[in-house]
């Protein structure tokens, strides 16, 4: 597909897109979006990317092979839920820590964010290899 | 040490030998070998407490809801058996670093190795038969490793599957007793089973039966000895540690084990007895016909569990006694003779006893080791075989129920055992020098030091058997914890019935020794493979894959178009019966509070999946789908889920996108199916729409649970951090279904890109 409407059109939303995907997975617990979402968002961006060039632009783009994505968002879930573990809590009990940050008030930081990263990272794996396949065929 | 830090160094020992061979090269052995050796420091450490009356114990909370606990308990029978695993363990490890030496995989042996043992060592010092199961099947699987070590082998592979079959089968049915026994009396500690609760109770007579199968499938008990034989595949020091000393010991350790919860009952005593008799008959039978070493080994190894198991069976404190003696006896010097063996095969290329001669002026120190050894086998004075043989004769005459019956059928299995021990001992050494595969020669250090301490321990515990006394003492005990002490055991037992029938033995044992050509050759030309149970495996076996052939040939048509509709009218069809016969309150179907927009949005998606449907273009069929797609995402949004309508949409996207690259694949649209087979898939998916709307409608309006939806909209805040309760569900609440979804995910999209990189390698994209 050349078009160069497109074209341009992709390279300026993909880094909108992703930059949307991240919002998704921060803002998610406590409004609309999350880690699935936010992972979806991330996949379309590449796959726009790679309906404007070819996938193996769209794979170089991305600089990390899709079965790491998937694994590395996998161990993420699984460490998350470790944490508790460490204090004799049961496997995936959340932990948070608080803390004042600045001028953004106070933070909360806890396992169930680097949980949803790993949903983020496995669901954008899974959907760009579905997509990826079936592209190269 | 504590037994939980003995196991987690053992499992260590197992998880760096690998790594550890591709440094250390040649010394990996003997610089593994100080872990049992360590070990087997740490258990001789507790028998002088064990003695004095104080009992080990550990406890470890492991899944207290399933009753599973890691519960460490070293009692007499725990200890017993730990020192035997360990100790023979580190000879056994030493001498394999020989035997196996240059083998471009001596790391892995060493894994799989220290893996067998460790579970070994977690099976018999657990006290909780759930934990006990878990080792169980860790050392089948261990031994199936093992056993299938020379992977490249057809053979090797045949006997390792059917070890595991047999006793990963036997293992099941453990399982199922296991469960029962637990659901029965509401534990499953074995020094805390209730033994009047469950003898009493309805189903003993099927938790007996298999907890028995388990037990008989592991110790090679007829009819399921045969997995023994063809487990000598294995590199013979595995043959020496798990099929003689440990492994097969396990089904006859949890008969003990449980003597006190389920024994001395009348079906017990009659299957147990029965079972155990049958096997050390029919195994010291078998030994004779066999020419290879290591075969006439491992049919006196069953015609010894069987033995065992016999002695568990009688039940009376004496035989239990004499299985606790007689076990140890047979794991000193069938230990040795295994290791003997495996030293002969290495430095004459051969193990056929009838090639064999000559070897005594070649290999002197393993000539004595096998002496030893198989005086200890025959039962002469004064090794400690003697001993455990008496003791066994002793049981037999003081059997509660037709002891002249035992007594027959024990000097039966003990005479041909005496003669297999005059063939071991006479046949490769003695006589004249014969021609060999290899030059024979004495093996390193390493190889003749294992058989030589082991037979030399079977003279010493003989002549001085007090230095054993108090721990075999208390490993009777636990199978008979109310019976008074044994009388301490003595190197002779001055002249009486039990020693005239040893007489009898030796004499018999003699004769069968002169007989020995033509019973071997008559005993062989039964070919008794064709219809004894290893037959039956194989006919099994072979069956089952019959039976997949056919139910593949009947369900699997490959045809995706069949599978879908299998699906929906099971599960359409199943939902329904379900809503029938349990469903108490229909629903009633309200419309009036419908807005417009609403209800212009589901016309438009009924319209839209007509068009799917009916449509000959497949960019219209996509399209139409995709309009069903945002449509639902419409309905979640008017009904106040944001959330879910924000996914909706963008999966619909993702969706329209993979539906578009797959049409680039497909033939052109053509006409597979008649008009009645489209008017039938008509009928099944409206009556699978209505069968849903109804299920839907009647999960809602259903009065009898309230929803859940209060109880995760109450927590959110205080107990996830969160504001966004689908979120807070997904990443907290149910965090843990979540992890199986995306791994389920990441592993179909794994296998969605394997299938499609494989069918375009052939050029057959689908």
């Amino acid at each position: 597909m050349t078009s160069l409407i497109f074209n341009s059109v992709v390279r300026a939303l993909q880094p909108l897109l992703l930059f949307f995907s991240v919002f998704l997975l921060l803002s998610g617990h406590h409004a609309p979006g999350g880690g699935f979402t936010g992972g979806m968002v991330a996949a379309s961006a590449f796959v726009l990317y790679g309906m404007a060039t070819d996938t193996a632009a769209a794979r170089r783009a991305l600089r990390v092979p899709l079965p790491v994505l998937m694994g590395v968002g996998l161990l993420l879930a699984l460490a998350s839920g470790l944490v508790s573990v460490v204090s004799g809590e049961p496997f995936l009990t959340s932990v948070w820590l608080k803390f004042g940050a600045g001028v953004l008030g106070e933070v909360e930081l806890g396992t169930p964010l680097l949980f949803d990263l790993g949903v983020y990272l496995v669901v954008m794996g899974v959907t760009l290899t579905f997509v990826a396949s079936l592209a190269e065929e | 040490m504590s037994m939980l830090t003995a196991l987690l160094v053992g499992f260590g020992a197992a998880a760096v030998a690998p790594a550890l061979h591709r440094f250390a090269g040649r010394w990996t052995g003997a610089l593994l070998t100080l872990v049992p050796a360590a070990l087997f420091a740490s258990f001789v450490i507790r028998v002088a407490p064990l003695v004095d009356g104080h009992v080990a114990t550990e406890r470890y909370a492991w899944a207290p809801r399933l009753m599973l606990h890691l519960s460490l308990r070293a009692d007499g029978l725990a200890l017993l058996m730990a020192l035997l695993i360990t100790g023979i363990g580190a000879l056994v490890a030493l001498y394999a670093n020989r035997y196996l030496e240059g083998h471009p995989h001596l790391g892995r042996f060493y894994l799989f190795f220290f893996g067998f043992m460790s579970s070994m060592l977690g099976l018999v010092l657990s006290d909780n038969l759930l934990a006990l199961f878990i080792f169980w099947e860790l050392t089948s699987l261990t031994s199936y490793l093992l056993i299938g070590f020379d992977h490249t082998r057809d053979t090797s592979r045949a006997a390792a599957l059917q070890g595991l079959l047999v006793t990963v089968g036997g293992g099941q049915a453990l399982l199922v007793g296991v469960v029962m026994m637990g659901s029965a009396v509401g534990t499953l500690e074995l020094s805390q089973l209730p033994g009047h609760a469950l003898q009493t109770h309805p189903l003993y007579p099927w938790m007996l039966l298999l907890v028995l199968v388990g037990a008989f499938t592991k110790s090679a008990q007829f009819p399921f000895h045969f997995w023994l034989p063809g487990a000598m595949a294995a590199p013979t020091p595995v043959s020496a540690y798990l099929h003689s000393a440990t492994m097969v010991k396990a089904g006859v350790f949890l008969l003990a084990r449980l003597t006190p919860a389920l024994g001395a009952t009348p079906l017990w005593e009659s299957a147990v007895t029965w079972v155990g008799g049958a096997t050390m008959v029919v195994g010291a039978f078998l030994a004779l016909g066999q020419r290879d070493l290591k075969l006439i080994l491992a049919h006196a190894t069953v015609c010894v569990l069987g033995t065992l198991t016999f002695l568990i069976g009688l039940g009376t404190a004496l035989a239990l006694h004499a299985m606790v003696v007689f076990l140890l006896a047979h794991a000193l010097y069938k230990g040795a003779l295994f290791l003997a063996a495996g030293a002969i095969d290495h430095a004459t290329g051969t193990r056929d006893l009838v090639l064999l001669g000559g070897l005594r002026r070649a290999m002197p120190l393993t000539t004595a080791a096998v002496l030893l050894a198989a005086a200890s086998m025959a039962g002469l004075v004064p090794a400690l075989g003697f001993i455990g043989k008496e003791l066994v004769y002793e049981g037999a005459l003081a059997a509660p129920r037709a002891p002249g019956l035992a007594t027959g059928a024990t000097l039966l299995a003990f005479i041909p055992l005496v003669a297999v021990a005059a063939m071991l001992a006479v046949r490769p050494f003695f006589g004249a020098t014969r021609e060999l595969p290899h030059a024979p020669h004495e093996g390193p250090p390493g190889m003749w030091l294992g058989p030589l301490v082991l037979s030399v321990l079977g003279l010493v515990l003989g002549l001085f058997p007090s230095a054993v006394d108090g721990l075999l003492a208390r490993a009777s005990a636990v199978m008979a914890p109310a019976a008074p002490p044994p009388p301490p055991l003595k190197p002779w037992h001055g002249l009486n019935a039990a020693l005239g029938l040893s007489v009898a033995s030796l004499a018999g044992g003699a004769a069968v020794y002169f007989a020995r050509d033509g019973l071997r050759g008559r005993i062989s030309r039964l070919r008794l493979e064709r219809w004894g149970p290893g037959r039956g495996y194989e006919l099994a076996l072979a069956g089952m894959l019959r039976f997949a052939r056919f139910q593949t040939r009947l369900l699997q048509s490959g045809y995706l178009r069949r599978y879908l509709r299998m699906s929906v009218v099971a599960v359409g069809g199943l939902t329904a019966y379900a809503l029938l016969t349990r469903a108490r309150v229909w629903p009633e179907l309200r419309g009036g509070d419908l807005e417009p927009y609403e209800a212009a949005v589901g016309v438009l998606m009924v319209l839209a999946a007509v068009t799917a449907a009916r449509t000959r273009s497949r960019l219209a069929s996509v399209s139409a789908m995709g309009v069903v797609g945002f449509g639902v995402a419409l309905v979640f949004l008017f009904f106040g889920a944001p959330d879910l309508a924000l996914t909706q949409s963008i999966v619909e996207a993702l969706t329209v996108v993979v539906f578009l690259l797959a049409l680039f694949h497909l033939p052109a649209y053509e006409e597979l199916s008649s008009r009645p087979a489209r008017l039938r898939d008509v009928g099944v998916s409206l009556a699978f729409g209505a069968v849903m709307a109804t299920l839907l409608l009647v999960t809602v309006q259903n009065p009898e649970f309230p929803p859940i939806s209060g109880y995760f909209l109450q927590n959110s805040v205080p107990g996830g951090h969160g504001r966004n309760v689908v979120n807070v569900i997904l990443v907290d609440f149910r965090a843990l279904d979540t992890l199986g979804e995306i791994t389920v995910l990441a592993i179909a999209a794994l296998g969605v890109s394997a299938l499609l990189k494989a069918g375009r390698q052939k050029g057959t994209a689908r």
